[in-house]
């Protein structure tokens, strides 16, 4: 496909859906009226023309896909035999699946607990400096950058030379200088997954740190000078005053960095490929998509085991909004 | 009343710690895009923002470039390429000892021939017997090379290593990806929270239980339904425009969900009052909703542009991995795998890819903080 081609489909693809709502709502507008007496009927007509696209690519994409899957993961790998349990026996019993959740759960157990605290110790300490907000941004920034290049720009700093040669990764460079051996960081076990999780901290810890700024301005500011004037240390304050008073805030920080985490593949994927034990489960689950021209069952049973971690997420957020709607 | 206290003095330090990590990784990557592929490959990047000592091996022109002159046979050239600003400051004929000479001294091989070499790199091999060897000798040099920047690697990058259709490809699928939601998600918005309908509320539950639905339970079937559109209609629906779709797929909830939050915020009366003068949905939408929703807009084409631009999975999974489909980080995640030693395409092609994400971010960092403030849950 030749670049001016592409840019002409690009054109059409968009024209298209804002000609569909401005060609429907412009015949509506200007016969509904005449052949269409009642408003309410026209009315009605209207509510499809504007929920249809939406929804039905809403149900392409996302409602028919989860009872597909669901029902994918009962059957054998081209989708057409009922197998019963044997694609979430095979799970159990598989060391890959084994690792790859045990793998998961330290990364969520890790990651959005770390990118949480450093979010909010920095949106505390940047608070009160009046450079803060340059330094906001800069921790801000990887947030706006690839997985993948973050994968790059961390693979260079633990980029590994044999030892007699000169060490261009910094972490290595570092670990030279002060007399230790040159490591493979990436390579071993256990160990390398804290490095790619490092990764992922980077990046997160943005995210918490402008909820948790925008946050701290919630505050109320004599609550702050009533316990300096009082003598309450800076350290005291925050964990006295900041820390219960963002409580709500923390949780959702925690939550939405928890369904990031929950999900993670490219960073793996660039990295390491889920090889030396860091395989998580999106990964094994994009492997069993291809491997040996895809296996659909083992496949779905990996992407539901990912969906089980999120339900309690679900079921929480649909409480609070009935909760919301009934007031 | 400003303290100056250790308490104030403490958290500068330790927020510009703080900086100083994050900052590192990203900068590095940055001066590494930047120098010259050889340099790269031996030294450190840390190293090439001071003058430093290189120790470089150069082989000397063979006998076609030999003149005679004032009883000798001699061969005159430079080691080095014009302002490369190098300075030699000892060098040698023998790998054993790299240092044996200085700048002045006159270094005489096992064959009695003589070399002269001077701090810029310009040398003069004499002999008084003719050169008969095709090859020259090798001098050792160590000499002191100034900071010294290219965009070489950039050239080469985006020209010969494909990275530069990539970065095309990757807008082709983020522009589109990142417009039809918005469209389309405006309407549904709009209809969820201004008109009354027969299943309102249970639409909105869906799309609050469609906010964390993760990625990964949609793509074995509609891999499937793709592979069959292909198959039926004999067009690869694995394409731009099933990547559009996709895309549109999987933030319809979080664009819907975050402009329903700001449409249910506008004042109610001002349709009604619309809608009183006889203003048909249509007109509201576009005379009422459309100006005042600009910044909300804002907002959520940065997220879904970014979250686009950034993706991996789903162009994996949806395109072909052919030149003219391939995006950004794909390619970058091939080249990892391929050329996973050739740190300066490496870098630089990570740093192209990052062009795009670091402009938006730096001129429209207050609608990207927004919307993400703003409670953004991404499937």
């Amino acid at each position: 496909m030749t670049i001016l081609n592409l840019v002409f489909i690009v054109f059409l693809g968009i024209l298209f859906f804002i000609a569909y709502f401005h060609i429907s709502n412009y015949i509506l507008d200007n016969y509904g009226n005449k052949t269409l007496k009642r408003y309410n009927f026209e009315n009605s007509i209207r509510v499809i023309v504007f929920i249809t696209p939406a929804f039905i690519v809403l149900f392409i994409f996302i409602l028919y896909p989860v009872f597909e899957t669901i029902r994918l993961s009962f059957y054998d790998k081209f989708g057409r035999e009922f197998v019963g349990l044997y694609n979430y026996k095979w799970a159990i019993n598989d060391p890959e699946f084994r690792r790859s959740i045990l793998n998961n759960l330290v990364w969520l157990l890790v990651v959005p607990t770390l990118s949480t605290f450093f979010g909010l110790v920095i949106a505390n300490l940047a608070d009160r400096i009046w450079w803060g907000s340059i330094a906001k941004s800069i921790i801000f920034m990887p947030m706006a950058i690839s997985f993948v290049g973050a994968g790059v720009i961390w693979k260079f700093i633990y980029e590994y030379r044999g030892p007699e040669n000169t060490q261009i990764g910094l972490l290595n460079a570092i670990i030279v200088s002060l007399g230790y051996e040159p490591q493979a960081w990436l390579t071993i076990p256990m160990w390398n997954n804290f490095f790619l999780m490092a990764i992922m901290i980077w990046i997160q810890t943005g995210l918490a740190l402008v909820i948790f700024s925008a946050a701290l301005r919630s505050i109320p500011k004599e609550m702050l000078e009533a316990a300096r004037i009082d003598g309450a240390s800076e350290l005291k304050i925050f964990f006295s005053i900041i820390i219960p008073y963002l409580e709500q805030t923390i949780l959702v920080i925690w939550t939405l960095i928890t369904i990031i985490v929950l999900r993670i593949f490219d960073i793996i994927f660039a990295m390491t490929n889920g090889e030396w034990q860091t395989g998580v489960l999106a990964n094994l689950m994009y492997d069993w998509m291809f491997r040996g021209g895809g296996d659909s069952g083992r496949g779905s049973v990996l992407a539901i085991v990912i969906m089980i971690g999120v339900i309690p997420i679900l079921a929480w957020n649909l409480y609070k909004h009935r909760q919301e709607q009934k007031i | 009343m400003k303290k100056f206290s250790i308490s104030s003095i403490l958290s500068q330090l330790l927020l510009l710690f703080f900086v100083i990590i994050w900052i590192i990784p990203t900068f590095g990557l940055f001066i590494s895009s930047l120098r010259d592929k050889d340099l790269l490959a031996i030294s450190g990047w840390w190293t090439s923002l001071t003058t430093t000592e290189v120790n470089e091996i150069y082989r000397m022109s063979g006998m076609e470039s030999q003149i005679e002159e004032d009883g000798y046979f001699k061969i005159k050239g430079k080691l080095f390429e014009d302002n490369s600003g190098k300075k030699i400051e000892s060098f040698g004929i023998t790998s054993k000892k790299i240092n044996e000479f200085n700048i002045g001294d006159v270094a005489i091989f096992k064959d009695e021939s003589e070399v002269l070499l001077d701090e810029d790199g310009n040398y003069e091999w004499r002999s008084r017997t003719e050169f008969k060897k095709k090859k020259g000798k090798r001098l050792f040099t160590t000499s002191l090379s100034p900071p010294a920047f290219t965009f070489e690697n950039y050239r080469e990058v985006l020209f010969k290593e494909g990275i530069g259709r990539a970065f095309i490809n990757t807008m082709a699928v983020a522009l589109p990806s990142t417009l039809i939601p918005l469209i389309i998600c405006s309407f549904f918005a709009y209809s969820l929270t201004w008109m009354k309908f027969y299943g309102r509320d249970t639409l909105l539950a869906i799309i609050i239980a469609s906010l964390v639905v993760p990625l990964q339970m949609s793509l074995i079937p509609i891999l499937t339904i793709y592979n069959d559109f292909g198959a039926l209609f004999g067009v690869a629906a694995k394409s731009y425009p099933g990547v559009w779709m996709a895309h549109t797929g999987f933030g319809l909830a979080s664009t819907t969900f975050l402009l329903r939050n700001f449409l249910k915020s506008l004042p109610n009366e001002m349709m009604e009052a619309a809608k009183v003068d006889g203003a048909s949905h249509y007109d509201i939408f576009l005379r009422i909703i459309i100006p005042l929703s600009i910044p909300a807009f804002a907002s959520i084409f940065i997220l879904q542009f970014l979250w686009c631009w950034n993706d991996l999975l789903v162009g994996l999974v949806f395109l072909d991995q052919v030149p003219s489909e391939i995006i950004l980080t794909a390619k970058l995640k091939e080249l990892l795998g391929s050329r996973g030693e050739n740190w300066e395409i490496l870098t630089t092609g990570a740093f192209v890819s990052m062009t795009v994400p670091l402009f938006i971010f730096f001129a429209l960092q207050r609608y990207f903080i927004r919307g993400l403030v703003a409670g953004s849950v991404k499937g």
